[in-house]
């Protein structure tokens, strides 16, 4: 008991908790149905990318590409889905984030490279190439027809759940059990923890972090097909700004430790819900919608001092 | 005590324990002006430690120091640089993206501008040709030190000594990563500032180049004066003699059975020696020893075999097979196993508990489907831990939290779950107590005795003597020779690892 109290999924869990009571009781229109839906699609749409991010940063990598990834990959799926079957444009938008994760991966396990300088090139590529192949224009899905299954598979719901959410949870119990219960995830860990150690284990090391770097890419992909329904418009020079970073809060509020080898699927969930929470929280409570990054900022920090204070202790 | 009038510096009865070990007891020396001393003794002798005394960096728990007669306390970096005491050390400390000029005068960089301390350009140009010129250096001062071959990053350190006023230069192995041309050079160098003035403390393990400067030779042996010789009585054999000095009884360890060699190593050339090729045997069931020098390459030939570094050439076979080694996956698919020297940084993942440490190089035995079988991986780990005696409170126990033996038990557990055919020790028991190094001692020799081959490297003597059937010294990268167990002696490998190629 006294361990579950010391993890760090524990405290940002109470901190989640408290901050909803708070919210609630400052505005009851925080607990009504479509307040509720509407953050548990955010939270299941920036989830499935933020799970992919966590698993970069437990392998001691970083991936700051997944905001433009999810631009170019908006932009892909809505120029794609008025020529092609929804399944082949779905698969196309998917192909691509698998393989740009994987070319990431072989840049920084094959080349050495620093995973900080592959991503934030590909930050700044697929931006560029997301403007350029849309002219710069806002992509939407007009009145085209025929993926109307599709469009309720991403923005639909099941039971009042948003279907994102019902994906979320499925991608987090899958992810659960590859981080926690497979040979695959204990490795991961021990890759996180001691890479030259783990090599001397015969664990093919680049091989592990390549992979993450693959699964980081296809989150986003499924991330991208959500996120793109659910704006049904992408301006392609600020559709996803800044997503990578809510990734890397996320993950970071959930107990994954940049320096890798720590962090956990739960942790994740629960650290994007925080920050979904604090952005509803700016919204109801009135507070001017321009402080919203610095609400956010200053309560990432205080965890993070909270955290080293009490494990100081 | 006898005071010698006029010693630069001396030592009196200096003690240094750490945490309880003795490193140092009750040491003399003396230096005197414009004299060449060399400090000798094997791997772990004192002599670092004695020297790091001197530049400031450790204390010593008992004994006094006089420096120009007077007793005084070096008790930083800073006040050995003040007492004219100048330290080269064996790793160079440079800064590489800096110039040759800002190297000398760092931290005390001439400026100019006042408040604004601007770096006096031309000033700390001038200043460092001088003193390059006095060692005779033709290199521009602007020259950034990664640009320069190891050997002039080396002169720059020592032009930085000099221009800090140094008396005394301790000099810690300077030749050991130098070719042999700029070895000639710093043994010149040394014997030029030897003329004008400046005294030198030398610590080498090349018994030749000693030969070659020093005055005098001074000795330790487990962390005591094991003597001197002045420079008419200064040989190979007394040196060696000087160093090795004791009688050690040991037990014979059974020969090997077997006859059909398990290991086959070819040609075989490492990265830190592309130019020497290396060639040995092991039989299943023989323990052959791995002795050398520090930095003879012994680490380096293990790490190639194991495929943690790349081979630049060779061919490894075992059991008669031709193997491709690219990484240590694949020389754990053929049962070739190393238990690394360094046990925090290769050897296990301190922050992991002991069951996930004890399984991770076979986790296919103890998952289905890729998903672990934790009860499997828990029966399995506690069994090892009992067989091993592992002393811990539970296998969630993490390994940073156990002591070395344990440590290294737990690494022995991790492949001893497997099945191995060449189990490579590197320095199996160092830092690890005397309970526990029987019982590793005890585990090797049943290994052998169940037919697996073992190399052995080992820095210490009583080790390499107690338990190797055969001896395989190196010596800068090559093998200097094979010792069988009748004649192998202290004395013999010391011989061969010092380059010294003695009749046997």
């Amino acid at each position: 008991m006294k361990k579950l109290l010391l993890k760090r999924e524990f405290g940002i869990f109470v901190l989640l908790l408290v901050l909803c009571i708070v919210v609630a009781a400052l505005n009851p229109k925080f607990l009504g149905a479509a307040n509720l839906q509407n953050i548990g699609r955010l939270i299941g749409m920036y989830g499935i990318f933020s799970i992919g991010i966590g698993l970069v940063i437990m392998t001691g990598g970083i991936d700051l590409s997944i905001g433009s990834m999810v631009a170019l990959l908006g932009v892909e799926l809505a120029m794609l889905l008025p020529h092609l079957a929804w399944p082949l444009a779905v698969l196309a938008v998917l192909g691509t984030a698998v393989v740009l994760g994987g070319l990431h991966g072989l840049l920084i396990t094959r080349l050495g490279l620093q995973p900080f300088i592959v991503t934030l090139c590909g930050l700044l590529f697929y931006r560029g190439i997301a403007r350029f192949i849309a002219n710069d224009e806002t992509k939407g899905f007009g009145d085209a027809r025929g993926f109307e299954l599709l469009q309720n598979l991403a923005t639909g719901r099941v039971l009042g759940v948003p279907m994102p959410l019902i994906l979320l949870l499925i991608v987090a119990a899958v992810m659960w059990v590859v981080l926690h219960r497979s040979v695959y995830g204990r490795y991961l860990f021990a890759v996180g923890r001691n890479e030259e150690a783990a090599r001397y284990s015969g664990i093919n090391t680049r091989r592990m972090i390549a992979s993450t770097y693959v699964l980081s890419g296809a989150f986003a992909g499924v991330s991208s097909i959500l996120l793109a329904f659910y704006t049904n418009s992408i301006s392609p020079s600020s559709h996803g700004n800044f997503y990578e970073l809510y990734g890397i809060a996320a993950a970071v509020l959930g107990g994954c430790s940049l320096v890798g080898g720590e962090g956990s699927i739960f942790g994740i969930v629960i650290g994007t819900a925080l920050l979904q929470v604090l952005q509803n929280l700016v919204n109801l409570l009135g507070i001017p919608s321009s402080l919203n990054f610095a609400v956010m900022g200053a309560v990432i920090l205080i965890g993070v001092v909270a955290d080293r204070l009490l494990k100081n202790r | 005590m006898i005071r010698s009038k006029g010693a630069l510096l001396e030592l009196q009865a200096v003690s240094k324990r750490f945490a309880g070990v003795v490193a140092l007891s009750d040491v003399a020396l003396e230096i005197h002006p414009g004299e060449i001393v060399a400090l000798i003794g094997e791997n772990g002798a004192g002599k670092s430690t004695l020297m790091k005394i001197l530049g400031g960096v450790h204390q010593p728990t008992e004994g006094v120091i006089l420096v120009d007669g007077k007793q005084s306390a070096i008790r930083s970096v800073n006040d050995a640089l003040g007492f004219g005491i100048g330290f080269i050390h064996q790793e160079l400390n440079v800064l590489d993206n800096v110039d040759v000029a800002g190297n000398i005068f760092l931290g005390r960089e001439p400026v100019w501008g006042g408040p604004l301390r601007l770096i006096d350009e031309g000033k700390i140009h001038r200043e460092a040709k001088k003193y390059l010129d006095r060692l005779g250096m033709r290199i521009p001062t602007g020259a950034l030190l990664r640009d320069l071959p190891i050997a002039y990053q080396q002169m720059v350190e020592i032009a930085k000594a000099l221009s800090l006023n140094t008396r005394i230069l301790l000099m810690d192995e300077p030749t050991s990563s130098l070719t042999l041309s700029e070895t000639e050079r710093l043994l010149s160098l040394t014997k030029e500032l030897r003329a004008s003035g400046v005294s030198i403390i030398y610590i080498s393990h090349r018994l030749s180049e000693v030969k070659e400067i020093a005055d005098r030779v001074v000795a330790l042996r487990d962390g005591r004066n094991a003597g001197g010789l002045s420079r008419e009585e200064i040989s190979h054999d007394a040196m060696v003699k000087l160093m090795v000095g004791r009688d050690l009884a040991y037990r014979q360890p059974q020969p090997a059975k077997e006859t059909r060699p398990r290991l086959e190593i070819r040609g075989l050339r490492t990265q830190r020696y592309p130019k020497q090729e290396i060639s040995f045997d092991i039989r299943a069931g023989e323990i052959v020893g791995f002795a050398g020098l520090v930095g003879a390459g012994r680490t380096e030939a293990a790490q190639a075999i194991f495929g943690a570094d790349k081979p630049v050439a060779g061919t490894i076979r075992i059991d008669g097979q031709d193997l491709k080694i690219t990484s240590p996956l694949d020389a754990i698919a053929h049962g070739i196993y190393l238990i690394p020297e360094d046990r925090r940084k290769t050897g296990l993942i301190t922050s992991m508990p002991i069951r996930e440490n004890t399984t991770l190089a076979s986790m296919e035995r103890y998952s289905t489907g890729g998903l672990i079988q934790f009860g499997a991986e828990r029966t399995a780990s506690e069994r090892y831990c009992k067989e091993f005696r592992v002393k811990c409170s539970s296998i969630e126990q993490p390994v940073k939290n156990l002591s070395g033996g344990n440590q290294q038990k737990v690494i022995l557990a991790k492949w001893l779950s497997l099945a191995p055919r060449l189990l490579i020790f590197d320095e199996p028991t160092r830092g690890i107590d005397v309970g526990a190094k029987a019982e590793i001692y005890d585990l090797m020799r049943k290994l052998a005795e169940s037919g697996v081959a073992i190399l052995m490297i080992s820095s210490d003597m009583e080790e390499v003597l107690g338990e190797s059937q055969r001896v395989v010294v190196m010596h800068e990268g090559a093998i200097a020779g094979s010792l069988d167990r009748e004649h192998c002696t202290e004395q013999a490998i010391m011989n061969l690892a010092v380059g010294h190629h003695a009749q046997v």
